[in-house]
């Protein structure tokens, strides 16, 4: 590999944008977004339902099936633009180079087929191996994501496992074939605590055998702080604040951001309720009023400056935001709004 | 899969156990009705009535008139029709069934095929002008009446155009598969075409409207995000999954068309089949001939039935455990 081919990122996303025609109008489910993806590298992207985080990720390797969506921009991928790729040379992307698990295990294997007919069908799709090969591959693919009686399982269908079990076998087909970059979106939100954090560890570990990059999304800031090396926050289809992990979640600067911070467990074991910290419901996506910062209705700090559209600031190396407040006066402002949360749900109880 | 194939066969069995019971309470057992003057037809005579009871047993518990019933079936096979003056039945039926099952199964493998293929092609073309074409022309193959659209295609084929484009077109009627397998396609070509018209509509709307719901689901998203081919998604995943409802449908109207709902076709291509009769021993109130019509009609019932259990169940893994 080249010097210059090593510096340059896995993914670079420009100015991605992806709106679908509807009866009700266009509705803007991504506005504008770029990020790159280094390799190796653990990038997560957190925000509310809707902010756009998966449709964002699907239109990358042209999963949308919607003929009234329109996706504009740029996906640079080892060099390539997959946007103007056609479907057949995406194909050879897609499961290869850049493999995709979902959110919900229990129904993304098709049903009739067995734990290791996915997995061969997977396989034999980019290479061109022996049924018998791609079958023993299986096997070995499933003991290294955790699944007991490997020789057994990969003749059990669907739903003969259980749903973290499942998540692992999915997880497996992603991993068949070597991918450079595996998305997953949101992979444990289907599971329950416990299986969660199983299958998290169970992908950092992953990550640091195959050393491929990986796409969390997620709507949870813990499992954001727990995995990932840098970390987008989206709202409203655009992002909010792009930063570092550590600076991020040591110097949050987006009010959004802070809202969704309140959604962290206190390390002292007592679980909060998600979200309980924002107010107000996230963003219609199809408002046609969207040249302002669309966090703004239901901000705290919100002004006559939310309007319009802020740009996105880098502040620190590396750690950007949209904002219109003063950089200096963030931590203040942060303990401000904390505080008022704090009372409020104090006053309500 | 062998003790899921064992345990249906055994509830199979017990199926047509009860059913012959049944029918045989229903004809045998109805208070107030003597049996021995249904079984005789109308206006029978004295010594014939007296003749029903004896070789009836109808003097005897209903557990031995049971007994007996099934002898003169399946046993001796001499139970006889007085309506059509000593008439063996069993070889009537036994005629019928060849003639039923060869219309039938012809036209169920044409009528799968078309549908399938209709099926995939609109789930595949779905949103273009190709879609709504086929489920229109579906649409129009179930309103068809199919005693009309016989009626038609025999005036086309046996009259109008007879003698130019369809003379190679047999007369009506039915040849056995003995006789070689182009005669008896052949004959059976437009009775088959008939009947599949009605039924590979409804069946390719099923599959679509199967399909294209199944194009929704995750695990089709999955096998795209996978790198394999848009057509095997459709045919490996979609329409894979989109087969076990097709094939429940099919278990009914197979069933039901080989026990006699085959009938009208029957009628206007004149096919001596099981639907024929059945019909005309109704009208002739023939008992003996309708008692085996029915019998027949359940034994095939079911054993399509278990047939298609089968099938779902090696379609299906999850109804294997059941
Ligand atoms: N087929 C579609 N037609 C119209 N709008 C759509 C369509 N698919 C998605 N959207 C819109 O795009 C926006 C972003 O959706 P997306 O699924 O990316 O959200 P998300 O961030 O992944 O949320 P979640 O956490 O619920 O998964 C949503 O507001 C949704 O209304
Ligand atoms: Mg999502």
């Amino acid at each position: 590999m080249s010097e210059s081919m090593a510096a340059q990122p896995l993914l670079d996303v420009r100015d991605l944008r992806v709106s679908f025609r509807t009866r009700s109008g266009t509705v803007d489910a991504v506005d504008g977004i770029s990020f790159t993806v280094g390799r190796g590298e653990v990038l997560g992207i957190v925000g509310e339902s809707g902010s756009g985080k998966s449709v964002s990720m699907l239109s990358v390797l042209g999963l949308i099936d919607n003929p009234n969506c329109v996706v504009e921009g740029e996906v640079i991928f080892q060099g390539e633009d997959l946007l103007k790729l056609d479907d057949k040379e995406l194909r050879r992307i897609r499961g290869k180079e850049i493999a995709m698990v979902f959110q919900d295990p229990m129904t993304a294997l098709t049903p009739v087929y067995t734990a290791g007919w996915h997995i061969s069908e997977q396989i034999r799709a980019h290479e061109k191996v022996s049924k018998k090969a791609a079958h023993a591959r299986a096997i070995q693919l499933l003991d290294a994501v955790g699944i007991p009686n490997s020789t057994d399982r990969v003749n059990s269908y669907p739903h003969e496992f259980s749903g973290g079990m499942r998540q692992r076998v999915v997880i497996a087909m992603a991993l068949s074939c070597n991918p450079s970059l595996l998305i997953a979106d949101e992979p444990t939100t289907a599971l329950d605590v416990t299986i969660q954090a199983q299958i998290l560890e169970l992908l950092r570990d992953l990550q640091s055998e195959f050393g491929s990059s990986i796409v969390l999304i997620t709507h949870d800031m813990g499992v954001v702080s727990q995995m990932s090396d840098r970390v987008l926050v989206m709202y409203g289809g655009r992002l909010a604040e792009a930063g570092p992990r550590r600076a991020l979640m040591r110097d949050p600067l987006h009010p959004y951001t802070w809202g969704l911070m309140g959604s962290i467990p206190p390390t002292d074991g007592t679980r909060v309720e998600r979200l309980a910290a924002i107010p107000g419901a996230p963003i219609n996506p199809s408002d046609p009023d969207r040249d302002r910062c669309l966090f703004s209705s239901r901000c705290g700090f919100a002004s006559d400056a939310c309007r319009p559209q802020p740009g996105l600031v880098e502040h620190v190396h590396g750690h950007l935001d949209a904002c219109v407040l003063p950089y200096d006066q963030r931590p203040a402002l942060r303990l401000e709004a904390l505080t008022t949360v704090m009372t409020e749900s104090g006053a309500s109880a | 899969m062998w003790r899921f194939a064992g345990k249906r066969a055994i509830a199979a069995l017990l199926v047509l156990f009860a059913i012959s019971v049944l029918v045989f309470l229903i004809f045998f057992a109805t208070p107030g009705v003597d049996p021995a003057a249904r079984i005789a037809g109308r206006n029978a005579s004295q010594e014939t009535l007296a003749q029903v009871r004896q070789s009836f047993g109808l003097d005897q518990p209903i557990w031995v008139q049971y007994g007996v019933m099934m002898r003169h079936l399946f046993i001796d096979r001499d139970l006889t029709s007085f309506v059509n003056r000593g008439a063996e039945v069993i070889p009537q039926v036994q005629q019928a069934i060849p003639v039923t099952l060869s219309l039938v199964i012809g036209a169920a493998v044409i009528w799968v095929i078309l549908a399938l293929v209709m099926g995939v092609l609109a789930t595949a073309y779905r949103g273009t002008a190709i879609d709504p074409i086929i489920v229109v022309l579906g649409v129009i193959g179930v309103s068809l009446p199919v005693y009309w659209l016989g009626e038609v295609v025999n005036l086309v084929t046996q009259s109008r155009l007879h003698d130019t484009i369809f003379a190679w077109v047999p007369s009506l009627g039915y040849v056995s598969l003995s006789e070689g397998f182009g005669p008896w396609a052949l004959h059976l070509l437009f009775p088959w075409l008939t009947l599949a018209v009605l039924y590979a509509g409804i069946y390719a709307r099923v599959l679509r409207s199967e399909m294209v719901g199944a194009m929704n689901e995750d695990y089709i998203r999955m096998a795209r995000a996978k790198g394999i081919g848009e057509w095997r998604v459709l045919l490996r995943h979609a329409l894979r999954t989109s087969l076990i409802v097709v094939v429940s449908l099919f278990g009914l109207d197979f069933g039901a068309l080989i026990g006699g709902a085959a009938l009208l076709t029957e009628v206007v291509f004149g096919l001596q089949g099981i639907g024929k009769l059945t019909y005309d021993s109704l009208q002739n109130f023939d008992l003996p001939v309708i008692l085996a019509c029915v019998l027949y009609a359940a034994f095939f019932v079911v054993l399509a039935n278990f047939i298609v259990d089968l099938l779902y169940a090696w379609l299906d893994p999850r109804v294997r455990h059941v």
